[in-house]
């Protein structure tokens, strides 16, 4: 059975962001396991630029940012092993792994970082009634097959859902010469970036529907059209508003969800609000010496994020290795209040934090001039007032250290509103 | 000339081809669609029935009983996923107990093994799920749940290996009847036989007046289905229907042979035969009939909902025979409910119809066992380790969410009878099956049915048949 100290599970930009992190402090016997044919992730067919901008201080392509990863990844001599997909995970971190070079085989480890990123949500999901013809993909998959196959779905394109991928095929099918009918949201806003809406739509003048859904799709073999409406503020459809719209193709951009199969064959705790694993503040799940990061964790809509939270997963899961003791004392419970739906962390523990603790979170719904206010029973930990908080941006707070002390019992993260 | 033709490739004409295949006949089946199981085969409540429902002295009763003692057999010498998993028929009114008691009393008298009635905590004892409405619930032990297109493609497999020759793509679009034999024509010439099965499904009645002056007509009866992820597989163990009342048939909640949990039908007689469209209404009358049975379903774990047409005739029974005024044409008609349980019992009796016409003489070599596609999931690790020392392809996930190998994709397209679409690869290997339903692997299983096919992986379509696709063109 071959051991490694770290195995990263995904080497997309989470994954290989740990293992830089994790071979610049320290740790030699790293491999990524990566599942495609080539290390990036879903970033190899992101060839959008608006990436880095955070990272790098410039614009970059989804291929050109992992691109640097990647070549660092290479540079510091990191084994990864492509075509390589995890099976499953056992609690005692032993790793089953099936690949065309070593076959099917076990692995131990002593530290894991989980980073298999997340998956669109399908249209089964969604419960569309109607017929199941060829023409309906999820945007991601539509995105695979324009970008790396050469493959254009259809000429006639209706979008349902907003997410930044919807938005982002909105444009692409649009410069390969497709007609983008409409993107039809159900939420009153859009679950994409504002840049994404103003440069991928109304450049376009491609128009956004909220607050409507697809309530029918019609063609048995081929899609031939979809019957749009208009939805009340339970989501459900309003009759009488259906609106017909001809179509070949019908792509779905409502929603990511975590692939945390493995994580849940480890026995990793999962949350019910991310569907990602419960962390602490160093990214450590439910398993001791089992960590994870970017997507897997919880949805981001900035990749530079991914790679700012896989680094410390990385560094974290390094220390964890060269044998830094666990986080004495029981962990405080950090919770979602007003407004606002998860938090990672959601357990920290209030000594091992080193100088400052990140809290990521998004909110409910949207939020003009309102405050971000971080308390603990009485105190208040930390307050940021900002012009406007919406869901599809997740936020970034740092709690510091000396704040942190005066935490007891749990910690509440919610949005004060503006008093009208 | 051919001894038979078998108008129809769905479960029932390839239970008939792979029976008569034990003969020394030249049989041909000819399926306007791509595919095999492309109609009520592919989508229905994967049931194998016990057999008590129905009433007796019907050929439903006689033949549902002897179809599910033949399959557990059948399905190892073909090799396809059955498992003999028990049923419920609950019942939520305590005045309703004697309808169950009939229930049981007409099983017994069908020959079903095992059949009795219980007590809700009983019930619930052997399946903590079910709500604690159920007063009283009839358990069935011999009845058993089936993957239909393995069960489908394997008779299909079979049938080919032993001389069976299938024209798919191709649509029957009349009938002659010429002395002492038939004149088929498709769209793709003519075939001549000597006898005719009408096994088209939902189409029977067209295929029937193409020869016969006869009244058969057949409604499709629409039934809409919820799939539920495998993580919401392991909620039940049996297969839980619900007493039939005045309301209608009720809704059942089944585990599948794959660990997905699967809730419906609806039941709606519409006049388009093509209509497999899913409803609003529909669905919601699923989520909200399974909720009487069982608690807790966790619905926000639904991968797809799909709906099937059950081929319902006009005689409350299955329509078996040769043709009054037609000698020589079989018609196997009004296969709905129990029909897939009934399959390999209707072969056997179809088989007997056909020698009642012309004399049936055993091959000396009949292959009755047929390897299927390799599952790579269930090897262990030394057995996938000698796969893909053999070859690599078994090496490369391809669908994550099942854990389908390239190796296995290009067995199903590398087959007899393989697979040239999509959904062909998905019904023989479970790819695109999972919770992703197909998002991460399409792209990939596209290139290899393209390579295939010789065509561009653009040009792969998801269902259908690529010549008509021509026609349409042109």
């Amino acid at each position: 059975m071959r051991e490694f100290e770290l195995v990263i599970i995904g080497g997309g930009p989470a994954g290989m962001a740990a293992a830089i992190a994790a071979k610049e402090n320290g740790i030699d016997d790293i491999v990524i396991l990566e599942r495609d044919t080539q290390l990036g992730g879903i970033l190899n067919q992101c060839i959008h630029n608006g990436f880095g901008l955070h990272t790098f201080k410039e614009e970059l392509t989804g291929p050109e940012y992992a691109e640097r990863y990647a070549a660092k990844v290479y540079e510091l001599g990191i084994h990864f092993e492509l075509g390589a997909m995890v099976m499953d995970i056992s609690k005692d971190k032993e790793i089953t792994v099936i690949s065309r070079t070593h076959g099917a085989e076990t692995i131990r480890a002593k530290a894991i970082v989980l980073a298999m990123g997340c998956r669109e949500r399908p249209r089964g999901a969604l419960g569309i009634p109607g017929f199941r013809p060829q023409g309906v993909y999820t945007a991601g998959t539509a995105q695979k097959l324009v970008n790396c196959e050469g493959v254009i779905p259809g000429k006639e394109v209706v979008i349902l859902g907003s997410g930044d991928i919807g938005l982002i095929m909105a444009r692409r099918m649009t410069l390969e010469g497709a007609k983008v009918k409409a993107v039809v949201e159900l939420a009153p806003y859009s679950s994409g970036l504002k840049r994404n809406i103003v440069q991928c739509l109304d450049d376009y003048g491609i128009p956004l529907m909220l607050s409507h859904t697809v309530v029918d799709i019609k063609g048995k073999r081929k899609l031939e059209g979809v019957f749009v409406a208009a939805v009340d503020e339970k989501n459900r459809p309003i009759e009488g508003t259906e609106e017909y719209f001809p179509c070949d193709t019908l792509l779905l951009s409502c929603g990511l969800i975590p692939e945390n199969e493995l994580s849940r064959s480890a026995g990793v705790e999962l949350s019910p609000l991310t569907n990602g694993p419960t962390v602490d503040e160093s990214l450590e799940t439910s398993i001791e010496g089992v960590f994870a990061c970017g997507n897997v964790l919880h949805v981001h809509d900035l990749v530079d994020f991914v790679s700012e939270e896989a680094s410390r997963a990385g560094k974290n899961a390094a220390d964890y290795i060269k044998g830094k003791p666990a986080s004495p004392g029981v962990p405080l419970d950090v919770k979602p209040g007003n407004g606002v739906r998860y938090t990672v962390p959601s357990r920290l523990y209030t000594e091992s934090a080193d100088d400052g603790v990140h809290i990521r979170f998004r909110v409910t719904g949207v939020f003009k001039g309102a405050s971000i206010v971080v308390s603990s029973g009485d105190n208040e930990l930390l307050r940021r007032k900002g012009r406007i908080f919406v869901p599809s941006e997740m936020l970034d707070v740092v709690v510091k250290k000396e704040n942190l002390e005066l935490a007891s019992g749990e910690i509440e993260v919610r949005i004060e509103e503006a008093s009208v | 000339m051919y001894d038979v033709v078998i108008v129809g490739a769905g479960v029932i004409g390839c239970a008939v081809a792979r029976e008569l295949s034990k003969y020394q006949l030249s049989v041909c089946v000819v399926e306007r669609e791509s595919d095999v199981c492309e109609g009520t085969s592919k989508a229905n409540s994967a049931i194998i029935h016990a057999g008590f429902d129905c009433v007796p002295g019907t050929l439903k009763a006689k033949l549902n009983v002897r179809g599910s003692k033949l399959l557990p057999e059948l399905s190892k010498l073909l090799d396809f996923e059955f498992k003999n998993n028990g049923a419920f028929v609950l019942c939520f009114d305590k005045e309703q107990i004697g309808g169950l008691e009939e229930l049981c009393e007409r099983g017994k008298a069908n020959g079903v093994d095992g059949v009795r009635v219980i007590s809700g905590d009983e019930a619930r004892a052997m399946e903590p799920a079910l709500t604690d409405d159920v007063v009283a619930a009839l358990y069935a032990p011999t009845s058993g749940i089936v993957c239909p297109f393995g069960m489908t493609i394997a008779l299909a497999e079979n049938a080919v290996k032993n001389g069976v020759e299938f024209r798919l793509s191709t649509e029957v679009k009349g009938i002659k009847k010429t002395d002492g034999s038939f004149t088929v024509l498709t769209e793709k010439g003519e075939l001549e036989a000597r006898i005719v099965i009408n096994a088209a499904g939902v189409y029977a009645d067209k295929i029937h007046s193409m020869v016969s002056n006869e009244k058969l007509s057949i409604i499709p009866r629409r039934g809409e289905y919820m799939l539920l992820d495998k993580d919401a597989g392991c909620l039940v163990s049996h297969t839980i229907f619900q007493q039939p009342t005045k309301m209608g048939k009720g809704i059942l909640v089944t585990p599948t042979v794959h660990g997905n949990l699967l809730l419906g039908p609806t039941a709606d007689d519409i006049e388009d035969k093509e209509d497999t469209a899913t409803t609003r209404q529909g669905l919601d009358k699923v989520r909200q009939m399974a909720g009487l049975s069982v608690k807790g379903i966790p619905f926000n774990k639904t991968i797809t909902g799909f709906a099937g047409l059950r081929a319902v005739g006009d005689t409350h029974d299955f329509i078996i025979g040769e043709c009054k005024d037609c000698k020589g044409f079989i018609d196997v008609a009004g296969i709905e409910s129990p029909g897939l349980s009934s399959a390999p019992a209707i072969g056997e009796y179809v088989a007997e119809i056909v020698g009642s016409i012309i004399t049936l003489e055993k091959k000396e070599t009949f292959y009755a066992v047929r390897k299927g596609i390799t599952r790579m999931a269930e090897l262990n690790p030394e057995e996938k380790n000698r796969m893909i020392a053999r070859d690599p392809a078994y090496g490369t996930i391809v669908c994550r969410c099942e854990g389908i190998t390239e190796g296995e994709i290009k067995e199903a397209v590398e087959r007899p009878l393989g697979a040239t679409t999509l959904d062909g690869v998905k019904r023989r290997t479970r790819a695109g099956m999972g919770r992703c339903q197909a998002g991460f692997c399409s792209p990939k299983t596209m290139a290899v049915i393209a390579e295939k096919l010789g065509i561009g992986i653009g040009d792969v379509k998801k269902n259908g048949c690529y010549e008509s696709e021509v026609g349409e063109d042109a």
